[in-house]
């Protein structure tokens, strides 16, 4: 309550609620600068540090949660509706950046150069397609859930049941990522076990969502982007001014793309960083899930016949684009705004904030693959800095000098030598036929192999020098080791892990009222029991988030690698899903219920045919794109089997044709014959 | 500052749905065509642009994916928001 009644008056920046955000900004800066004092001094242990930063910012998310409780169901499912366009703009920001894009995404441009930026634009231009093609119109429509206005636009149950089964699907899997995401960093910033961190970091979600619903979650939210943007330029802003001696790094690190080019020229004989379309179909991702889950891996193979042509990358970024306009718990933070017009600007806050974290993505793989290849590769293996000791010890990074197999028996040799091995790029000869692994053996000196099994050469001389390709980086690395790579105190690792909770906490909390208002809204009160009354729906929504959140932690325990897979899927199922759904329902009053359920079921097919071929044999694809661009044909197919089926059956009914055009219209006119159509009497009780 | 904007010469229009309606259209249709040709256009020649250095040092085709599309996205919706706005005036519509 003591949150968003007093908001929206006098201008933003005049009210209440700017004021109160922007101590709290303040706050915490200086509760980070104290922090980094005390560090200096010395009297507080590195987990102490962590722990200071954990308990600080979930008693604050617990806090604006209590604030926030409800049992009124406009609030708990819609914020009450009066969430002003900038508020709204962050709390889409923080929910739409999930652990992925905090961690995860500079890791992806450092090992991809150029073809990561296909994830950059598609997750920012899919926002473009949001603000002309849907955030208007769900606003207009105005009622609480995706499948509301599928039910609605479409008629009837079936296409509100498909549309929330959908929805719940893909909000599970992605909840999931967000769950391993917050126990990983849990456990790296208080150095808990990853079972205890995912425990620990759910019961922050609950103590939010459950009390508050959507109301607790934006306020939550405005607060957790606020922390994880700060977290986020903090560290890459100090390696810019240390690195280039200008503390913007989204601008300087230019000079790191020509050194990095320089430097592989020199060190690898070609530069590949900025070399587009590199990155091909490969079944990579389909041997590490195998071996997981115990079944025979496949044999390693890349289809590289397409590489150097656009499409892959093209497609990718067509699916990622389509996937973030069609996502339900992005579309839903657009019926929190008071009216269309602000629907509007408050799509172009939620880009320009979370424009700030992706531009400068770029700029924490660059300066890392700079570092990388001037402070670590051409190195002795002895006089490496001491970060990277402290995270070889993590697992995130290891280097595979060749050294390191001094000793070991030839029969014996580590997993990653054997791959080594297998795949031919070193080749072990027994020399003095001692069973051991001598560096001379390895380094060219023994020239005669002495079988043919047992030669002895390496693609790289073994010289106890570090070769660029012989390090191996966990792509997460980039962002939590760059504070101590460049000599930060702990306190700014720290609170980069406490951004990174945030990221998670935030994506989690959205994802779990979709989940809830689906099964509590959609499911239940629409289609089993309408005449449930206020409470009991509220309540049911409570129960619901606390059973999303129990699965979600059960799925997660595990940590299988298809988790992440399935989140980079779930854009391509939502492109040929809810995008072509969405698109038509607005822009063309024919389309019907039958070409709908038609669209759905058809592009939810052909995407997951293609994923699943191309996912376990690479050489089955369309002009080489991969099953993450799987969700191009879906699409199509979705589209034309929408208005293939359309055309071939009844148009619509008046009525529906009728809401639709008053779809089109921003005022409140017309609204009621919308509301009408949702057979939603009772519902807007006030 | 709704007033100034639905003057004598444009309140014939008000609430002329279906103009309102294709002048919206006309609008989704330009930003759309502007949308493309920064985000995929770019892709097919990036290899021509990475041969221009700009800036502190960037390969124009590597400026353009990571940087350059953004802000025009950004700018977009934010044109996008403002137009509207202005033609919800015209037409009279009271958002």
């Amino acid at each position: 309550m003591a949150v968003s009644q007093q908001s929206g008056k006098g201008g933003f920046w005049g009210n209440y609620l700017a004021r109160r955000y922007t101590y709290f900004t303040i706050g915490f800066l200086i509760f980070s600068i104290v922090l980094g004092l005390i560090e200096q001094t010395g009297i507080i242990s590195n987990n102490g540090i962590g722990y200071a930063f954990l308990l600080l910012t979930l008693a604050l998310y617990a806090g604006i949660g209590v604030m926030s409780r409800t049992k009124n169901v406009d609030e708990y499912y819609v914020a009450g509706r009066n969430v002003p366009a900038i508020a709204n703009g962050m709390a889409t920001g923080a929910d739409w950046m999930s652990a992925a894009s905090f961690i995860s995404m500079a890791g992806t441009l450092y090992l991809l150069g150029y073809d990561g930026l296909a994830y950059i634009m598609g997750w920012t231009g899919g926002y473009v397609l949001l603000a002309l093609l849907f955030a208007p119109y769900i606003r207009k429509f105005g009622q609480y859930t995706i499948p509301d206005f599928v039910g609605a636009r479409y008629g009837g149950n079936t296409a509100r049941v498909v549309a929330a089964i959908a929805g719940i699907i893909v909000s599970l899997t992605y909840v999931t990522a967000q769950v391993v995401g917050v126990g990983l960093i849990m456990s790296r910033l208080v150095g808990v076990s990853f079972e205890v961190g995912v425990v620990v970091g759910l019961a922050g979600v609950l103590v939010c969502s459950f009390l508050g619903g959507m109301k607790a979650v934006t306020w939550t939210q405005v607060a957790q982007y606020i922390i994880l943007i700060i977290a986020y330029l903090i560290p890459v802003t100090m390696i810019s001014l240390r690195l280039t001696g200008v503390p913007f790094p989204q601008l300087m690190y230019g000079q790191a793309l020509t050194n990095v080019e320089r430097l592989e020229q020199e060190q690898l004989g070609a530069s590949t960083y900025t070399v587009p379309f590199r990155d091909v179909p490969s079944n990579a991702s389909w041997i590490a899930a195998s071996k997981q889950i115990g079944v025979t891996p496949p044999a390693p193979a890349r289809d590289a016949t397409w590489a150097g042509s656009p499409w892959n990358f093209l497609a990718l970024m067509l699916c990622l684009m389509l996937g973030t306009a069609g996502l339900p718990h992005i579309l839903i933070r657009f019926y929190t705004v008071p009216n269309v017009r602000d629907s509007r600007v408050s799509v172009g806050w939620a880009l320009f904030f979370i424009f700030l974290l992706y531009f400068t993505a770029p700029a924490y793989a660059a300066f890392a693959r700079w570092t990388m290849l001037q402070d670590v590769a051409g190195q002795p293996v002895g006089a490496l800095p001491s970060w990277t000791e402290s995270y070889a010890k993590t697992g995130l990074f290891s280097i595979r000098d060749l050294t390191t197999l001094e000793g070991s028996a030839i029969d014996a040799l580590p997993a990653w030598a054997n791959d080594l091995v297998n795949a031919g790029t070193l080749v072990v000869t027994d020399a003095n036929g001692d069973g051991l692994v001598q560096v001379s053996e390895l380094s060219g000196k023994a020239t005669e192999p002495t079988t043919a099994a047992n030669g002895t050469v390496t693609a790289v001389p073994t010289d106890g020098i570090v070769q660029f390709p012989e390090i191996n980086i966990n792509g997460d690395l980039v962002v939590l080791a760059t504070p101590e790579i460049a000599g930060l105190p702990y306190t700014i690792a720290a609170m980069v892990a406490a951004g990174g909770l945030a990221a998670a906490l935030s994506t989690a909390d959205g994802l779990l009222v979709v989940i809830a208002s689906a099964i509590a809204h959609d499911v239940y009160y629409r289609t089993v029991n309408p005449k449930a009354s206020v409470q009991r729906r509220v309540f049911l929504g409570k129960i619901m988030i606390l059973v999303g959140a129990g699965v979600a932690a059960l799925l997660a325990l595990p940590r299988l690698a298809l988790i992440a897979q399935m989140v980079a899927w779930a854009f391509s199922l939502a492109a040929a899903s809810f995008f072509p759904v969405l698109l038509l329902g607005i822009f063309w009053k024919r389309a019907n219920a039958a070409g709908c359920i038609a669209g759905i079921i058809g592009g939810l097919a052909v995407t997951i045919f293609y994923m699943a071929m191309n996912y376990t044999n690479p050489f089955f694809n369309v002009l080489g794109i991969s099953h993450l661009g799987a969700g191009l044909f879906g699409m199509i197919a979705a589209f034309a089997l929408i208005i293939g089926v359309s055309l071939a059956t009844q148009p619509p009914p008046k009525e529906i044709q009728d809401m639709v055009e008053s779809l089109r219209r921003p005022d409140a006119a017309g609204a009621e014959d919308a509301r009408l159509q949702g057979e939603a009497e009772g519902v807007f009780g006030h | 500052m709704a007033s100034k904007g639905a003057s004598a010469g444009t309140s014939r229009r008000k609430h002329d749905v279906e103009s309102y309606w294709n002048a919206n259209l006309r609008l989704i249709w330009t930003l759309l065509a502007i949308w493309f040709a920064v985000s995929y256009v770019p892709v097919f020649f990036v290899n021509q642009l990475n041969q221009i250095n700009i800036l502190t040092g960037f390969p124009l085709g590597y400026y353009m994916g990571s940087q350059g599309s953004l802000i025009v996205f950004v700018l977009l919706i934010f044109y996008y928001a403002w137009r509207m706005e202005k033609l919800d005036r015209e037409y009279g519509f009271d958002v």
